[in-house]
């Protein structure tokens, strides 16, 4: 095929709205979704601060089946609130996780899957959002046990606050060239640490620290996928297919300790130092 | 006055009297082996390093060393105790001013770090090992994630320097494009935007909160007094489980048990 031939073939992911997503991956006529729009479960915490809610409150809880076996998927809407997670969305996401770890305590083996564009915490709801997130990352590590859970960041948000620890707690992570992961927003490191330190407009920068590129190639995700529906598709696939990993990533605590003890913390840091520092750190 | 608090360190030291110091992790960290009564625990508590490699970690700040740190402490507990019918406990002393911000944590991968620690607290949590945040300080954010809120009972002390949130209010207010002041205002009505530890109460995600004399430097009498409701903790988890449902339940946070039900009812 052509170059044009193949960019008309391809079908943007990272163009598509988290309902889309979510209809994208599923099996063709499985998307069922869980407390949809028109239950307008919103936000009891917004409009009281002048910012409209969303009848959704920005998170999709879709259950399905992927390649004909049961699988329930969270997908954030960066779109609304950059992607944060209030009361109501977060919620969404851990009691969805939960049933989902139940099913399998019943013999029904869901799997999960999380759609990740989110700032984290939506500060407008702040306490109430960090709970929300630590009751995620109780519900992974609980799900964790019988299935796979697989985190995608496709960008363009990116994954960042408390949801990318969310986001080191999956059992396998997609991301793509537009996706960035990242504990602490580029305005937010400025703004503690300086302009020295971390300058939030320089976008080169920021993407060659936390860009999906450097991610993969530093092993801290498992897949590199191009920006098209069928692509991540599979990919997402073969990973729920693959069960669970032989060490999950955020169990490597002695791995990673010896990596930093041999590093010389002294200098700035470079993008290649980490990927020589963690060459291998896939398995 | 020193530039950071001492009150994880001071707790620490209190509680952990007669207890056997685990070697083998970073400096920030400070890990112990002994007993609340006939209960076997370790106690964890995150502190300033001033010599820490790290620079942007010399505050108390859960950086790359002290999330994968904290994970290793936990860890060993878990592996420890795999084959025994009774688990010790672990109690995770609260002070920490934030994660650690710095372009070092961000290309390390700092969100994985501290996701080892949150990792290691909840599968200790699984396999039966009660878990007790005691907070003394400041918990913030993701630090507060990484070191505590996984933890079976929350317990804080009632002090103004105790403190939940998840973003300090220069950048919180640079984020949401308002002044300090104007954020202040609205965190005055809007309980979980608030600051303080009873807004942060009302919410429901604490078991306890408990008075003490001198929360910088803890008398016999106050020792005592965290130690009995510790115990209490630790009893409350043997008899109801767990999970974290007992978070559940407050009218500032019935649309989280809305949710679920709702959920439950469609799935």
């Amino acid at each position: 095929m052509t170059d044009s031939a193949a960019l008309l073939h391809k079908h943007s992911f990272v163009e598509l709205g988290a309902r889309q997503r979510a209809k994208a991956l599923l099996d063709a006529g499985t998307f069922r979704e869980l407390l949809d729009p028109f239950q307008r479960v919103m936000s009891p915490w917004l409009s009281r601060q002048g910012v409209v809610p969303q009848a959704d409150d920005g998170v999709v809880i879709a259950k399905g089946s992927l390649d004909g076996k049961p699988v329930v998927i969270a997908a954030i809407e960066g779109a609304f609130q950059g992607g944060s997670l209030g009361e109501v969305g977060g919620a969404k996401i851990a009691g969805a996780l939960e049933l989902a770890a139940e099913d399998n305590r019943k013999g029904i083996p869901t799997r999960a899957v999380l759609l990740l564009e989110t700032g984290g915490v939506r500060l407008q709801e702040a306490n109430l959002g960090l709970a929300a997130i630590a009751d995620i990352h109780a519900a992974i590590v609980d799900l964790r046990q019988y299935q796979p859970v697989v985190g995608v960041i496709a960008g363009s948000v990116g994954c960042f606050g408390g949801m990318s620890i969310a986001a080191g707690l999956c059992s396998y992570l997609v991301v793509t060239q537009e996706a960035r992961l990242g504990l602490n927003g580029p305005q937010v490191i400025e703004q503690e640490a300086g302009l020295e330190e971390y300058d939030s407009r320089d976008r080169p920068f920021i993407w060659s620290l936390t860009g999906g590129e450097q991610r993969f190639a530093t092993g801290l995700v498992d897949r590199y996928a191009e920006d098209d529906v069928a692509q991540i598709r599979q990919q997402v696939g073969e990973l729920l297919k693959q069960g669970l990993p032989a060490n999950q990533r955020s169990g490597q605590a002695e791995l990673y300790l010896q990596r930093l003890a041999r590093l010389d913390a002294e200098p700035q840091i470079e993008p290649a130092t980490v990927r020589d520092l963690y060459q291998g750190a896939r398995s | 006055m020193s530039s950071y608090s001492l009150r994880g360190m001071n707790w620490f030291n209190a509680l952990s009297t007669g207890a056997k110091t685990v070697v083998g992790l970073p400096a920030s960290l400070n890990v112990a082996d002994g007993f609340l009564g006939e209960q076997a625990v370790r106690f964890i508590a995150v502190v300033a390093d001033p010599d820490n490699r790290f620079v942007r970690a010399r505050n108390g700040e859960v950086g790359l060393l002290e999330g994968w740190g904290l994970a290793k402490a936990v860890d060993e507990v878990i592996t420890a105790d795999q084959d025994k019918p009774q688990k010790r406990a672990l109690i995770a002393i609260v002070d920490v001013p934030s994660q650690a911000y710095g372009r070092r944590e961000e290309a390390l991968g700092i969100h994985q770090a501290l996701a080892g620690a949150a990792d290691s607290y909840a599968r200790a949590r699984l396999a039966g090992h009660p878990v007790i945040g005691l907070l003394v300080g400041k918990a913030m954010s993701g630090a507060f994630l990484a070191h505590g809120y996984q933890a079976n009972r929350l317990i804080a002390l009632r002090d103004p320097g105790v403190m939940v949130h998840a973003m300090g209010k220069a950048s919180a207010a640079r984020v949401t494009l308002r002044s300090v002041e104007e954020l202040e205002t609205l965190a005055a009505s809007v309980p979980p935007m608030a600051y303080d530890i009873d807004s942060y109460a009302s919410l429901g995600l604490l078991w306890e909160t408990l008075s003490v004399d001198q929360i910088e430097h803890p008398t016999a009498a106050d020792v005592s007094r965290v130690t009995e409701c510790l115990t209490q903790a630790i009893g409350d988890v043997a008899e109801k489980g767990r999970d974290l449902s007992s978070r559940l339940g407050a009218s500032n946070r019935a649309a989280s048990s809305q949710v679920r039900q709702l959920l439950r009812e469609q799935w």
